[in-house]
């Protein structure tokens, strides 16, 4: 009988360790949590690093789970902050009111091809990427693209078109670019993040559809430009809004494009859902861009497990990410933002407030009450005489 | 201590615990399934009041916002022909592997062929979507679906298409591939089950292999191997990880299998695919929960049908041994 109680007093032990212990640390650093987009993830990790340097009392915990899920668990209030590609749309922003929007980088979205015999150069304009992806141009050397690329030879071959088969930012971004410069997309499929496509093979993620084009010839895709860089794939200069340049994707000129719209946006608690820097003005600019945001409610207090100091961390954090965090940008691809939006988004940041009541832990009431319970099934067994072993 | 016996009323206490324990544990799973079916009900009524049985039959799919209009046929169709195929492949070449596993091979094979196919069994799905994606198609593509396609592709129509090797006919080579291991384990283990008095009857009537196989082997276990090719279809059915990966997710009208090598989609693999992403005001979401529900109802159909299928021929063989 001892034997049988020491089992279970250990038992209990490795079950309430862990709890106790968890709820012991976060006495001594704040954890913030955050959920959302997939696409700036790769930063978001290096900001939990390296704010982790000098903050070590401060732990960052996002999941990117996409954006979808990431706007889910913000109106419902359980995340400090979400990410997401794309604004909140009016039903969305109704859902979560008090929003602020703080674009927090900004990426681009690259048109890339695979096609052997032709390497870099190829140049596109905005109707005919509408085109090739309706399937009313069906191949490479179609008219509309051989009177643009006379210096290419383009084969007799059908185009296959790759697209992203999980409903994604990505997909919005391209496709609101494919909706301003083309009307005929416009009224037939429109923009979001997963649209009918009429022609082409859906693939899983950036990286999906990056596999699909490089083991597929004669295709064609869309691709976040990080995934592009790193496996060295091909993607089409396209042509811009000044109308007679066709510009390369780079972080330059995605920056020209981006820096161009930071005049005519709203303030952070302002509507969003119409915002968009695609197809901006200026000799170099790179028109298929986005930025992409952290949402966080301008009243913390109705966030579940907030806190005062926690509140005061989640602020300090998201104003070191739009100063110091942007320095790492650049390495990991991603464009930092212009001067302009760093002014709105310290505007909005310092909006927020913290007016709730303290939220008792959860983590310690769980705690208590799985506590309870082991001991009195401990004590109930022991008590009536249960075996794990059958009685001689 | 322990060898002590205890007293009586113990005993009667844990009868009583014991008693309630096993009900509770068979309770849950009627409380699951209610549970489910109660939650995919209530999260797609507003996708049944807008479109009605027109989501069923429809074949648009649009979540472009002020756009919405759902319809699930083509994902309904493409489960049925992903499945269907899968199992009219698959299907023949487990019985296959059972025979030659319980009968025919020496028994120096058997033992570790027998466990390579179990192994396969418990392979994840996504190692055979990955295996897929980056191996298999290109082989698929390059060595079956250009050949036939270069010869018949304008003529016959489950040929056309325009091969990438991302298609229904590699999804469903693929899910034949992963029903295989499962089906023809368990029909060798059914085969095995066969009386030898039943077999030895037949070779002493000067039976060949075959003819046992015909005549004693397969008759005794008709329902088993039927059963074990119903497993099968549940796991084609209901796969979801490696078809995703390599089905061609086409969406709307062109996801309509009319050939084999187009682009299709399946019930579970347009769940997977737009569920993380899928708006919370608009009808997107209940869309795909009213195609979950959907599944639920083909795959509950489907267990009925094998389970009249199992009985009938039960019944049947009764018949065939009375007389």
């Amino acid at each position: 009988m001892t034997k049988k109680l020491l089992l279970g007093l250990a038992l209990m032990l490795v079950l309430i360790i862990p709890t106790t212990s968890l709820s012991a640390i976060a006495e001594f650093t704040t954890s913030l949590n955050a959920a959302g987009a997939t696409f700036p993830f790769p930063l978001i990790d290096k900001w939990r690093v390296e704010y982790n340097k000098i903050h070590s009392d401060v732990q960052l915990n996002y999941q990117s789970i996409g954006s979808g899920a990431g706007i889910k668990l913000h109106t419902t209030k359980v995340v400090d902050f979400a990410g997401s590609d794309a604004p909140l749309q009016p039903g969305e922003a109704s859902q979560a009111p008090g929003t602020l929007h703080i674009p927090e980088t900004i990426g681009a979205v690259t048109v890339t091809y695979n096609i052997p015999g032709v390497d870099k150069g190829l140049k596109l304009t905005g109707p005919i990427i509408a085109n090739i992806f309706s399937g009313k141009i069906a191949k490479w050397n179609d008219k509309m693209i051989t009177d643009i690329n006379p210096t290419l030879t383009l084969p007799d071959q059908q185009i296959a078109v790759a697209h992203r088969s999980d409903g994604s930012g990505t997909t919005f971004v391209f496709t609101s670019y494919l909706s301003k410069v083309s009307l005929d997309w416009q009224t037939s499929i429109g923009q979001g993040k997963s649209v009918p496509w009429p022609v082409g093979i859906g693939a899983q993620g950036n990286a999906g559809v990056a596999g699909v084009i490089k083991n597929t010839p004669y295709s064609i895709g869309y691709v976040e430009l990080a995934y592009v860089m790193q496996n060295n794939m091909t993607s089409a200069f396209i042509q811009n809004a000044d109308g007679n340049n066709f510009v390369e994707p780079t972080l330059a000129t995605i920056a020209a494009d981006a820096a161009v719209a930071a005049g005519n946006l709203p303030s952070a608690d302002g509507d969003w859902s119409k915002v968009s820097i695609v197809n901006e003005p200026g000799k170099d600019s790179y028109p298929i861009a986005s930025f992409t945001y952290l949402l966080v409610y301008k009243d913390l207090g109705q966030v579940s497990g907030m806190t005062q100091e926690k509140a005061k961390a989640v602020v300090d954090f998201l104003n070191w990410v739009i100063h110091d965090g942007q320095q790492y940008s650049t390495s990991l691809l991603y464009v930092p933002l212009p001067d302009a939006v760093v002014k709105l988004d310290e505007q909005g940041l310092s909006q927020i407030q913290y007016n709730g009541a303290p939220v008792p832990e959860f983590g310690q009431i769980a705690a208590i009450v799985l506590a309870i319970a082991i001991i009195s099934i401990i004590a109930v067994s022991a008590k009536t005489g249960l075996r794990f072993m059958p009685k001689y | 201590m322990r060898r002590q016996l205890g007293p009586k009323k113990n005993s009667a206490v844990a009868d009583k615990v014991f008693k309630i324990g096993a009900t509770v544990a068979a309770t849950f799973v009627l409380v699951i399934i209610v549970l489910v079916v109660f939650e995919l009900a209530t999260g797609s009524v507003p996708i049944w009041q807008k479109e009605g049985a027109s989501f069923i039959t429809g074949s648009t799919w649009n979540s472009v916002e002020g756009r919405e209009s759902y319809g699930a046929a083509p994902y309904i169709l493409g489960t049925f022909v992903t499945a269907g195929l899968a199992m009219l492949i698959g299907v023949p070449i487990s019985i296959g592997i059972a025979m030659f596993l319980s009968e025919l091979a020496p028994k120096f094979v058997r033992t570790p062929l027998s466990f390579v196919i179990e192994l396969l069994a418990a392979v994840p799905s996504v190692i055979y979507g990955l295996w897929g994606l980056f191996v298999f198609r290109e082989y698929l593509r390059d060595w079956i679906e250009m050949p036939l396609y270069n010869a018949f592709g304008n003529n016959v129509w489950i040929f056309s298409g325009n091969p990438f090797g991302l298609d229904i006919f590699t999804a469903s080579m693929v899910l034949a591939i992963m029903i295989i291991p499962t089906i023809s384990a368990i029909s060798r283990e059914i085969m095995l089950a066969v009386p030898n008095s039943q077999k030895e009857a037949a070779y002493m009537l000067g039976a060949t292999k075959w003819e046992v196989f015909k005549l004693a082997v397969i008759p005794y276990s008709k329902s088993g191997l039927i059963g074990a090719s119903i497993l099968g279809l549940g796991r084609a059915v209901g796969e979801t990880m490696a078809v995703t990966m390599l089905i061609g997710n086409a969406t709307g009208p062109s996801a309509f299998p009319h050939s084999l090598f187009q682009p299709g989609q399946t019930m579970s693999s347009i769940i997977a695919n737009e569920f993380s992403e899928a708006s919370t005001t608009g009808l997107h979401l209940p869309a795909l929960v009213g195609i979950g529900l959907i599944l639920f109802v083909v795959a509950v159909g489907i267990n009925i049908i094998a389970h009249l299928l199992v009985a009938r021929v039960l019944k049947a063989h009764e018949g065939a041994v009375l007389a």
